[in-house]
């Protein structure tokens, strides 16, 4: 009887003694990452990252759980299926890339309707219930001809690679790029082509419309194809535009190449793969009480002449560049939204 | 009422079997799941999946394949998102000439002889470029009445539960108990002498087809009615899921030997074994193994059965 009241005293005492720290009340909570592809390296990344920074979240008590599952198929009702398991399994959070901005509205509604927090982050989940976490995408497309134009202070032709045709993103990335050049009208552009984000495409598109176009002074591009465009530029000899390239490993390996053969200058710009992890904190953060606002904006991750070297280093061979967020920087997201 | 034959019941007894061991195995590992909400979250998606397999049932009955399935519940989808909830009349009248279009494809490949492969093959390319023209981004919205009807909480027993028992029966009195439901399994059985019998070849497999087109339509609305709003891709699996599902219910390819009661626990069979993977935590990669194991393990199973009973018959 002694030993129990003892016991109880300290811990109350513990309870008290306790800093008032936030971290503390979802020590509890178990988080889920619903992700409906790993195809490519940057949904690779992705997964790695989020690895990593929930890891060492779940090993420092910040939170109970944090499990990554991944459709075996690219399919909105398989994910929607994975989304109601996940309801099932008891997780109070659940953090997605959605197949479909839209068809897993219903199973999205099943789990707020449950209680969970539901986050979307890249693919995004137009579920009113939901929180989402989205690329100023067309100000990614803007931000390269305001880009090219203090590059190039005279214009001139520009050639679009577009992405996937039909993909929101790929509309997104192309209407602020159009954008962009009616804001700086010395600018035009003479040629587009769908490079679907993908190095060989991109090169053959370019291969393709290269002889028809007159001279270009630079390339905007969305990520991925890049390093394309430069191989198909190269073969035929034209003098080498401005490539804007998207952190893909082999763009900035060219860049450096150049870089160090004759200052070739430009910039890359992409999101990066660990917003996963952005996406995890707000979620935890969430869960902690925190008022957030539904619509969260991610700033993208650029790479400029002056840090090229370091983010070259960093980058696995054949990968995206990446950066990991923290506590802090979510913290800092959800300020900015407020 | 005449017995059914043992063979039947084998037929009927697997899939099942097969169902009541899944679900077992869920249950022991998600206690969870064993609820009201639990079971409706389990089976609420595999509702347009057991309509598309019903579909799927009826080309099969009549020796046929359908590899349109997954394009054209995807572009009733859209439909039903767009003009359906928008200009109702114009909806129901798009979904209707759908019906006829797919009773018609049955007159077709029935008078030019084509293979009904080929056919739907090229017919899903028309089903697509239709979806994606309605719908070139995700969007639309489930009608008000579809999402209550889908969403609907009736007492004691979960909506997807019910609703599977209706597509069942409504399925069963249609293909064993009408003599239009005889007459199409007696094409895929023996089509000369159903024609010798006098009965018109062509009006049913237009029956057939058209009884697939209208089950589709109902597949891809109570789709919209779970997922709120459409998308030009998302029911691409069901073409896959469909056939896989009428086998697994104890239908074949070819004879008209199909069993609709069965093509509906397939269809549970199959979503149930997508949770039960995720409930193992099996990672990705192996998961699209792992379902083909559980059908592999399921038709083997029958397999056995079948031989069993044919040297029962030989004695």
């Amino acid at each position: 009887m002694k030993i129990r009241k003892l016991l109880l005293a300290s811990v109350a005492i513990a309870c008290a003694a306790m800093p008032v720290s936030a971290l503390a009340d979802t020590s509890g909570k178990k988080i889920a990452l619903s992700n409906n592809y790993a195809g490519n390296s940057w949904r690779q990344a992705m997964l790695e990252s989020w690895e990593k920074v929930t890891g060492e979240a779940v090993k420092a008590g910040v939170v109970a759980a944090a499990d990554a599952f991944t459709t075996a198929e690219n399919q909105a009702t398989e994910q929607a299926a994975q989304i109601q398991n996940m309801i099932l399994q008891g997780y109070d959070a659940i953090v997605i890339n959605a197949a479909s901005p839209t068809a897993l509205n219903g199973a999205i509604k099943e789990a707020c309707d449950a209680g969970i927090t539901v986050v979307s982050f890249d693919g995004i989940a137009t579920e009113p219930c939901a929180w989402r976490i989205a690329v100023d995408f067309k100000e990614m497309g803007r931000s390269q001809i305001e880009f090219l134009s203090g590059k190039l202070a005279d214009g001139g032709n520009l050639l679009e690679i577009r992405g996937l045709a039909g993909v929101f993103v790929d509309d997104e990335i192309s209407g602020g790029i159009h954008a962009g050049v009616e804001q700086f009208p010395q600018f035009k552009v003479a040629g587009s082509v769908h490079g679907d984000w993908a190095q060989d495409v991109a090169q053959k598109a370019v291969a393709g419309i290269l002889p028809s176009l007159p001279e270009i002074v630079g390339v905007v591009t969305q990520g991925g194809d890049g390093y394309g465009a430069a191989q198909a530029i190269a073969a035929v000899g034209r003098p080498m535009p401005v490539i804007v390239m998207g952190n893909r490993e082999d763009e900035l390996k060219w860049w450096k190449e150049q870089k160090d053969a004759n200052g070739y200058e430009t910039m890359s710009v992409s999101i990066a793969p660990g917003v996963s992890t952005l996406a995890f904190w707000v979620a935890q953060q969430i869960l902690d009480g925190k008022d957030v606002k539904k619509d969260l904006v991610v700033p993208f991750l650029r790479i400029d002449q002056d840090n090229l070297e370091a983010n070259l280093e960093t980058t696995p061979a054949g990968g995206v560049a990446n950066v990991e967020y923290s506590q802090d920087d979510a913290l800092q997201v959800i300020e900015a939204a407020n | 009422m005449i017995r059914r034959s043992p063979a039947d019941f084998i037929r009927l007894l697997i899939p099942a079997l097969s169902l009541a061991v899944l679900l077992a195995a869920v249950f022991w590992l998600q206690p969870r799941a064993m609820s009201y909400v639990g079971i409706n979250l389990l089976f609420n998606l595999a509702v347009p999946i057991a309509l598309a397999t019903v579909a799927q049932m009826f080309i099969m009955a009549v020796n046929d394949l359908d590899l349109s399935m997954g394009t054209f519940v995807s572009f009733v989808a859209c439909v039903t998102a767009t003009f359906l909830r928008d200009a109702p009349l114009v909806g129901v009248v798009i979904l209707a000439g759908s019906v006829l279009v797919y009773a018609a494809l049955g007159v077709v490949i029935h008078l030019r002889n084509l293979p009904s492969i080929v056919v739907t093959l090229g017919m899903s390319f028309v089903w697509a470029g239709l979806a994606v023209l309605l719908l070139p981004a995700p969007g639309g919205q489930a009608p008000d009445w579809v999402r209550a009807l889908m969403t609907m909480k009736p007492p004691l027993v979960p909506i997807a539960i019910v609703a599977a028992v209706v597509i069942a029966v409504v399925a069963h009195v249609i293909v064993m108990r009408l003599s239009l439901g005889v007459l199409i399994r007696g094409v895929g059985g023996n089509e000369r002498s159903v024609e010798r019998a006098g009965w018109s070849i062509v009006a049913a497999r237009a029956a057939a087809y058209g009884l697939a087109g209208l089950f589709a339509v109902l597949a891809g609305i109570a789709l919209v009615g779970l997922t709120t709003s459409a998308d030009a891709n998302i029911a691409l699996r069901y073409t896959l899921l469909s056939i896989a599902g009428v086998i697994l219910g104890g239908g074949e390819f070819i004879g008209g030997r199909i069993s609709p009661v069965g093509a509906v626990i397939g269809a549970l069979t199959l979503t149930l074994a997508g949770s039960f993977l995720s409930f193992l935590r099996i990672s990705p990669d192996w998961q699209i193994g792992a379902q083909g194991a559980i059908l592999i393990l399921v038709l083997a199973l029958r397999l056995v059965f079948n031989r069993v009973e044919k040297r029962g018959h030989g004695r």
